[in-house]
């Protein structure tokens, strides 16, 4: 086993008993610091003071769940607790893990991928936030899932965005229909639809230019793809993916409804989740655009996709890196 | 940009100033709701508390004076702990003293924060200032990250050095250097791949490439979009590589950037740069006076002067600088800077720039709806609709029959008119005051009442 954790080499004893002291330092230095203090606070048999229910809301500030948010979650806990006579913080923890977890917990109507031929994928949001390398990842599982997989290179605007898309279908194996750097990305989408029904194939993916959720233009443009296709399937997109990076603070919220708003999200990702940052904004997210997430992106390579879960997302805010 | 918070500062400290005198309750009230102003807009929440406590202090303890009301004198603290924190001065970017050795200027940061468009963004803007840059690529990670580089440089005609992906970034880097030395290229500007901060290897690389060529200027960049991670984010590059300066993307959006504060504080890094677009003239040099005023409602009448002087040609942008310090900007030369400059790019850009206008646009319209050239097209229906006369000498509006012959005549309503001459009016005013120089703090306090 530790041949896995430590990469290969033989170790002796006693490199080993060094490293598991390292581990244990490490820990030993979150469980002093400030949010290893709370948790360790939450963990032990101590009552519930003031001072608790202010420093978890700072906790919650700190993973960019919002000051306003924060102090609602907290009331309501806070609330609960009074009324449920609970007397110790361990047992405030999991009340409000629950309560945290719950509000991730939405349940939206959608169209069955596995059913659903073929199913489209609009994939949107601001600039950087990780759509393209998303795209790369889906392909890469619906194509271990035995499905057919089409790209579309609707992002004609960045320079080498198509070069990208390509490059990772190219690594996965899926094709691209694309055009020329500035084309019209309806026209684009067009073709992919077009290419989707001949071949028939099973998923049809669309990558957009990321937009900032201000420029008006830009917003109205998504719905010109969304109409194109809709004019082949009247049904599709049947997915509309926003992509959120977790380090977003809480211009996320502003994103989430501005994006909802012009291209009907159905679902959310959440990228770049292997960095420190928590993606707290999601709560504030998912509460007022009532979708849920549905993946998470842990790096950049085509693996580091998983569906998400409510309850490790919420066990993460707690942690210390 | 920034104008969200500043509309809730002027709201809370408006109420305050009202009250009379300044007692510890009214400025706990009013701290209150800088406090959540402040992390709504995503400053670090210690660094929240600091700035806070720092504000109370000052604010407890300052004497009343007979010329401010207490609300003003509130926002006069505010704004000055503002500026202070955000760097007193506008900081230049460092250029290499030897003129032997070129000005080598390293692009760092988290993924996808903008670092490749920024590249290309300050090659173009050093070359405007007469240097000849030299792009490099030194991503080898990121899928197509050198034909971007590439693609940008060709459109610029500015050369991009590269070496493919076989290559070490050290290496690449030092090669860059060497042919810069050969073709004679002044200013070096290497585009790194996006890491996170806490990527050892990734991190260690940049060590390297930083021994390797002895960079002028580490510039982190960081996406205005970017929440409470900024603090740690901006501690970790500066502990592993010494950032010498902090450039901020994507300002064009509604995001606050509070993390520009953040990063500020808990580096002492100055911030350089703001990126404002997608495209490559999207960048604008960073003032820390500019940004407060901005962040308490007074828009940027400094930038918007740079600006045009890089639309007109020189005679021209002397005469509009003249007659903003005047107050002589009438109508007219309003409706000349609004063509000329729609050249120049969105008019968001622009008129976020010009005090009390950005914020009467958003009044007028759904708050969440961005300017576009339908509000653009209204504003200029308005003014079109004036008479020469009118245009020239605003005053005549008082009139209401005129008003009402320009909202026929221009199809939007009295009130639309109303809005534009007033905040007109006050941009004059505003104009006047900056260009008298050395801005009187208590002037600019006036603004609020
Ligand atoms: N660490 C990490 N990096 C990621 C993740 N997803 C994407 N990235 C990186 O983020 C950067 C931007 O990713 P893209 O996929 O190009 O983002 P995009 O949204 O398509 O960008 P635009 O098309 O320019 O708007 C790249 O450097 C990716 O490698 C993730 O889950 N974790
Ligand atoms: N609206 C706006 N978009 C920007 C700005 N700067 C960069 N972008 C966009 O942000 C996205 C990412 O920009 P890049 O320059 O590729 O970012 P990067 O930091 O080089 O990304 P990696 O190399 O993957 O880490 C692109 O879609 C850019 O067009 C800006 O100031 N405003
Ligand atoms: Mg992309
Ligand atoms: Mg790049």
């Amino acid at each position: 086993m530790f041949r896995r954790l430590f990469g290969g080499e033989e170790r002796s004893e006693q490199e080993i008993k060094q490293e598991e002291k390292k581990i244990e330092q490490s820990v030993q230095k979150t469980k002093s610091g400030f949010f290893g203090r709370i948790t360790a606070m939450f963990r032990s048999e101590d009552p519930i003071t003031d001072e608790l229910w202010d420093e978890l809301e700072e906790l919650l500030i700190a993973g960019d769940v919002g000051a306003e948010n924060a102090l609602k979650i907290v009331e309501r806990v806070r609330e609960r607790c009074e009324k449920k006579g609970l007397k110790f913080a361990s047992e405030a923890r999991s009340l409000l893990k629950s309560e945290l977890v719950n509000r991730l917990d939405v349940d939206t109507p959608q169209y069955s991928e596995r059913s659903t031929k073929p199913y489209v994928i609009l994939v949107v949001g601001v600039n950087g936030v990780g759509k393209t390398t998303l795209i790369a990842k889906l392909s890469n599982r619906y194509k271990a899932m035995g499905k057919n997989v089409i790209l579309a290179a609707a992002d004609t605007f960045r320079a080498a965005a198509i070069d990208q898309l390509q490059h990772w279908a190219d690594r996965v194996g899926v094709p691209v229909i694309s055009q020329q750097p500035g084309a019209d990305p309806g026209a684009v989408a067009y073709d992919a639809t077009q290419a989707t029904y001949n071949q028939q194939a099973d998923v049809l993916i669309i990558d957009t230019a990321g937009r900032l959720q201000s420029k008006h233009n830009l917003m109205k443009e998504l719905e010109k793809i969304s109409n194109v296709v809709k004019k082949r399937w009247q049904y599709a997109p049947h997915e509309v993916l926003l992509v959120l990076d977790a380090t977003t603070g809480q211009n996320g919220l502003i994103q989430a409804r501005a994006f909802t708003q012009a291209a009907q999200v159905t679902h959310l990702a959440l990228t770049k989740l292997d960095g420190t940052a928590k993606g707290g904004i999601a709560f504030a997210i998912v509460q007022e655009i009532e979708r849920p997430i549905k993946y998470i992106g842990t790096g950049e390579t085509i693996n580091d996709l998983a569906l998400f879960d409510g309850e490790s997302f919420v066990n993460a805010l707690f942690e210390e890196e | 940009m920034f104008e969200n918070l500043s509309d809730r500062l002027t709201d809370v400290f408006n109420r305050l100033g009202s009250k009379g005198r300044l007692t510890e309750s009214d400025v706990d009230a009013g701290l209150r709701e800088v406090r959540l102003a402040l992390l709504e807009a995503d400053v670090n929440f210690k660094v929240v508390k600091d700035f806070v406590a720092r504000v109370r202090e000052q604010a407890i303890g300052e004497e009343v004076t007979k010329s401010l009301t207490p609300g003003q004198q509130v926002i006069k603290i505010v704004h000055d702990e503002l500026v202070h924190l955000l760097g007193d001065a506008n900081v230049p970017i460092n250029e290499s003293k030897n003129r032997e050795q070129p000005t080598i200027v390293m692009l760092v940061g988290l993924q996808g924060a903008g670092k490749t468009t920024m590249a290309a963004k300050l090659a173009l803007y050093m070359r405007k200032k007469g240097k000849t840059p030299l792009l490099v690529a030194a991503d080898i990670y990121r899928p197509a990250a050198i034909k971007q580089l590439e693609t940008l440089g060709k459109q610029l005609n500015i050369p991009v050095f590269s070496e493919g992906t076989d290559v070490s970034p050290p290496d690449i880097a030092e090669h860059a250097l060497r042919q810069a030395r050969i073709n004679g290229n002044n200013f070096v500007i290497v585009d790194t791949a996006g890491r996170l901060q806490i990527d050892e290897r990734l991190m260690g690389e940049l060590q390297q490439v930083v021994e390797r060529i002895g960079p002028t200027e580490i510039m982190l960049v960081v996406d205005a979009m970017i929440g409470q991670e900024s603090v740690k984010v901006a501690e970790a590059f500066h502990a592993k590589v010494p950032l010498t300066g902090l450039i901020m993307t994507k300002i064009d959006g509604d995001a606050r950037g509070g993390a520009a504060l953040s990063m500020r504080e808990v580096t002492g890094v100055p911030i350089k740069f703001l990126g404002t677009g997608e495209k490559t003239d999207a960048i604008e040099p960073f003032h820390p006076d500019r940004l407060a005023q901005r962040i308490l409602g007074m828009g940027d009448v400094m930038t918007l002067i740079e600006r045009a002087e890089q639309v007109y040609d020189k005679d021209e942008a002397k005469k509009m600088q003249k007659k903003m310090r005047k107050g002589t900007f009438d109508f007219e030369d309003f409706l000349g800077a609004m063509n000329s400059m729609r050249k120049l790019g969105p008019l968001q850009q622009i008129l976020g720039m010009i005090p009390g206008i950005g914020k009467q646009l958003r009044q007028m319209k759904d708050l969440d709806e961005a300017l576009d050239d339908r509000e653009m097209k209204r504003i200029e229906a308005i003014i079109q609709s004036m008479t020469i006369k009118e245009r020239r000498n605003p005053d005549l509006l008082k009139d209401p029959s005129r008003k009402r012959r320009i909202s026929a005549g221009s199809g939007t309503r009295i009130e639309d008119v109303n809005a534009l001459v007033k905040q007109f009016r006050e941009m004059q005013r505003m104009m006047k005051r900056f260009g008298k120089g050395g801005q009187n703090p208590r002037d600019l306090m006036r603004m609020f009442k």
